[in-house]
């Protein structure tokens, strides 16, 4: 028997899972490697824009809020929400229309799915990449509120990896969602499904402005969830109930898993 | 004789022939349109115009702008914003069809249709979407008690102006792409959005700093904007201000269009 | 005797009420060379799919190297080289990342794959073309490199579907020499083609399908010689004028089919046959005698021809 097969032999592998998410990641970097900066460099500028015109513009019409029992800048408010919304915006722009792609028009999960990869590699796989990108924003990102002094402490630093578990569950439910859908016009519908959450979540006021009913609404939307994430760790709020939005992100990034890895069996393996 | 009163006809009809058939498809997506061109700017209307409208009044009341309530403040903004997009989406994606993806124009230059008509029968047909959506966009502004009918009814031309200023010029642009790969990036995150972050559009633009001010200067929508307040409140605009708003839309329009009807027929000649 | 690489017995496939295939039963040996011949929609790419282990059975038993491939999938398919009907490369990479991205999904070493990249380069002859994206290749580039992915991880059996539907005639005789090259080499090759020309030049052994059903299976030789002369005689009357000469012609031979354009007859001695015709006074427009081929067994079988 031949070499080759020899060590693909070598590996245990399910029928779910062959053990090789991470050569979806080499994939994406050889693809990656080819195109330019331009994607990436406008996925960074946008929350620095926002913040640039938020900060400066609305700043003084709005001037302090208070966060607790502090009084805080307006600017510096809203950057930690602007760093989780761009960590969804990210994570969710690779796991819809890129997914949406590669499903239905390269079909290069089709392809994929006929060696022995399994639908987990290529789940995993992808929404690690989709988190891999919106992790190279949320630095870029923080570098620049850095060097605006808009860092309440170094313990900011802790808003990254809560941004990356904002990511990882947007990723894998962005995924998800994206699996069922077949044409252009039910993409659209995630769009326009994101602007009001993007808009209503708290980024750029806090959600106390709104009636009592709206507010739960709200509440029960994963973006306030990881807004109120990343702002806990930016300011250093850390206390139990960050417990309850990091349980919310893993309940996505599970049953996100779950679902893209059968639907894409039951896609392309039938 | 007859023939030349036939040149005159073919010409004036080949234009609106050739938005008849853009309307045509154009209407296929009319919930689409609806709900994108409607919903978006009454998203950021009551998100923003309530949310932060509530900040800006227990912060600076309405000293900020210019005693104007602030979600009214904002409204004509959103309203010329809505249209620029609107006119944009048509002015951008039938023109890379019709050149590269399905290559209609050139189907259609194989008639006495010319590229000049071409030219501009998409562009009234873009401009038709703007009409159908601010109007009712304007409409429920009333019945929201946003703005007072009246004069304000005036915001619903010069949000079309708008659009049709930003319009003729992304009709160009359009028209000159080869390769799309990152146009819509660029122009969406790279014109678009600053655009739309930059034009006094959620505060006075005279609260920036002066660096960032040029952006307005040159974007078609502050320009409407202004336009639109004085329209739709007592703003305070000097008839020499409002002139000169006036003929920057106009004069952009008027050279937009002379460069697309040139680059249109050129390249069907190609 | 070794077991057979692939034993398919009663397969079946049902879409809805359409039955795609139809109680099917063969066996491929090692190192052989198998053909699939049939009309389009006769249900070939459906097997296919089910030998590669992506698709799944209403009925009936396969095993692929003993393993049941809806039980074992990853498993059966580490073992494949797939070749789909439509080329699905990565258009998003260049011709070598497209053969090494490949071998990775195999799980095999990146310095195995380096070395394995030069050697399928030159059996796909696209080494100049190694930085090019795919997109730039022409129908014939892109197959030959579909193929060579295919036999990045060195599998025990090839499955080819169509392999040159589609391309132009030079395209076709330069991936014939590469299979031919494939088949010397001793590798396993199953393909599915609706070409007579090609089913006879790669086939050790083929079955012809019709409908979802195998209709018959042999050697290529074998099937026409059991299903057909061993000459052909064609002539042209015109369309007009060919039922009725055909009922005259009835007379001198024994098997005859008539086509709208033209009628064949078949005959061991296809000259002999001219000359009896020439003497009954009916001039065809045009003649012709050829060696019978499997075209000639599928009409036969099915009375209709393979392309319609
Ligand atoms: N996914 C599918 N769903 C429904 N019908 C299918 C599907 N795939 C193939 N068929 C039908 O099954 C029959 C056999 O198709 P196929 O195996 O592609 O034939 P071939 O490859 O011999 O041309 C055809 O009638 C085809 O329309
Ligand atoms: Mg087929």
């Amino acid at each position: 028997m031949s070499t080759a097969i020899e060590i693909a032999q070598s590996r245990s592998s399910s029928a779910m899972y062959a053990g090789r998410p991470q050569v979806l990641l080499e994939r994406s970097w050889l693809a990656f490697r080819s195109t330019t900066w331009v994607p990436i460099f406008t996925g960074f500028i946008e929350p620095v824009l926002f913040l640039l015109a938020f900060g400066y513009g609305m700043g003084n019409l709005v001037g302090n809020i208070s966060v607790g029992s502090a009084s805080i800048d307006y600017t510096m408010f809203i950057a930690p929400g602007l760093l989780a919304t761009s960590a969804m915006n990210g994570a969710v722009y690779d796991s819809t229309w890129n997914v949406f792609f590669k499903l239905n028009e390269s079909k290069l999960y089709k392809t994929m799915l006929s060696t022995p990869l399994g639908p987990m590699d290529i789940a995993l796989g992808e929404i690690t990449w989709a988190l891999l990108r919106g992790l190279v924003y949320s630095i870029g990102f923080l570098t620049v509120v850095s060097v605006f002094g808009l860092t309440p402490s170094v313990w900011a630093v802790l808003a990254i990896p809560a941004a990356s578990l904002v990511a990882f569950g947007f990723a894998s439910f962005g995924m998800a969602i994206t699996s069922f859908f077949k044409t252009y016009q039910q993409m659209g519908f995630v769009t326009f499904v994101l602007l009001p959450m993007n808009l209503f979540s708290g980024s750029l006021y806090p959600i106390s402005v709104y009636p009592d009913w709206l507010e739960k609404i709200i509440m029960a939307l994963p973006l306030w969830h990881g807004i109120e994430l990343v702002r806990a760790f930016w300011f250093g709020n850390i206390n139990s109930g960050i417990l309850v939005h990091i349980f919310y992100f893993l309940i996505m990034i599970a049953v996100g898993l779950f679902v893209t890895s059968h639907r894409l069996r039951a896609l392309f393996l039938r | 004789m007859n023939t030349g009163i036939d040149v005159v006809r073919i010409a004036r009809f080949g234009a609106l022939y050739i938005a008849a058939a853009r309307f045509r498809s154009m209407f296929k997506w009319r919930t689409v349109i609806a709900a994108v061109d409607i919903g978006n700017p009454l998203f950021y209307l009551i998100a923003i115009g309530i949310g932060i409208g509530v900040l800006v009044e227990n912060n600076s009341g309405t000293s900020g702008t210019s005693g104007i309530k602030y979600i009214a403040f904002i409204a004509p903004a959103l309203l010329a914003s809505s249209a620029i997009t609107g006119v944009m989406d048509e002015c951008v994606f039938p023109v890379i069809e019709g050149f590269k993806w399905r290559k209609l124009f050139y189907a259609q230059n194989a008639t006495p249709i010319t590229g000049k008509q071409i030219a501009i029968g998409v562009y009234l047909a873009a401009l038709s979407r703007a009409v159908f959506s601010v109007v009712i966009y304007y409409l429920l502004l009333l019945t929201f008690n946003v703005v007072d009918f009246g004069i304000s009814i005036l915001i619903v031309p010069i949000a079309i102006m708008a659009g049709g200023s930003f319009g003729a010029v992304m009709l160009y642009f359009a028209a000159k792409v080869e390769k799309e790969d990152y146009f819509f990036n660029i122009i969406g995150r790279l014109i678009v959005m600053p655009m739309f972050l930059f034009s006094g559009t959620f505060f006075p633009l005279s609260s920036m700093p002066i660096y960032l001010q040029p952006i307005g200067w040159i974007s078609p929508l502050w320009h409407a904007t202004e336009l639109g307040r004085e329209a739709a409140f007592e703003y305070g605009l000097s008839p020499l201000v409002i002139t000169t708003h006036l003929l920057f839309l106009t004069a952009v329009t008027v050279v937009g269009l002379i460069l697309s009807i040139g680059q249109f027929e050129r390249r069907l000649a190609k | 005797m070794s077991n057979p690489l692939i034993c398919v017995r009663g397969l079946t496939k049902k879409f809805g009420d359409l039955t795609a295939v139809d109680g099917v039963n063969f066996e491929v040996a090692e190192g052989e060379s198998f053909g699939l011949l049939g009309p389009n929609g006769a249900g070939k790419s459906t097997i296919m799919c089910i030998l590669a282990a992506t698709s799944t059975r209403t009925s009936g038993t396969v095993e692929i190297l003993d393993k049941d491939p809806e039980k074992f999938g990853p498993l059966v398919r580490a073992h494949l080289g797939v070749v789909p009907q439509q080329d699905n490369l990565d258009g998003e990479l260049t011709v070598s990342e497209n053969l090494f991205i490949y071998g990775r999904y195999f799980g095999l070493s990146k310095k195995f794959i380096n070395n394995k990249i030069e050697e399928l380069l030159e059996f796909a002859q696209l080494q100049e073309k190694r930085d090019v994206k795919v997109e730039a290749l022409s129908g014939g580039m892109k197959r030959r490199l579909t193929i060579a992915r295919g036999l990045v991880s060195e599998p025990d059996i090839l499955l080819l579907d169509e392999p040159t539907t589609g391309l132009d005639p030079q395209a076709r005789h330069i991936l014939w020499d590469r299979l031919f090259r494939l088949k010397e080499q001793g590798v396993t090759l199953v393909l599915t083609t609706h070409f007579m020309d090609e089913a006879e030049q790669l086939c050790d052994r083929l079955v012809v399908m019709d409908k979802g059903a195998i209709m018959a299976q042999g050697s290529p030789a074998g099937l026409i010689k059991e299903y057909s002369s061993k000459e052909v005689l064609e002539v042209r009357f015109g369309s007009e004028r060919n039922a009725d000469v055909a009922l005259v012609l009835r007379n001198i031979c024994e098997r005859m089919e008539v086509l709208p354009d033209r009628i064949l007859m078949y005959a061991d001695d296809g000259e002999k046959l001219l000359e009896e015709i020439t003497v009954l006074k009916l001039h065809p427009t045009t003649s012709l005698v050829r060696r019978s081929s499997l075209e000639d067994v599928f009409l036969r079988l099915t009375g209709r021809t393979l392309i319609e």
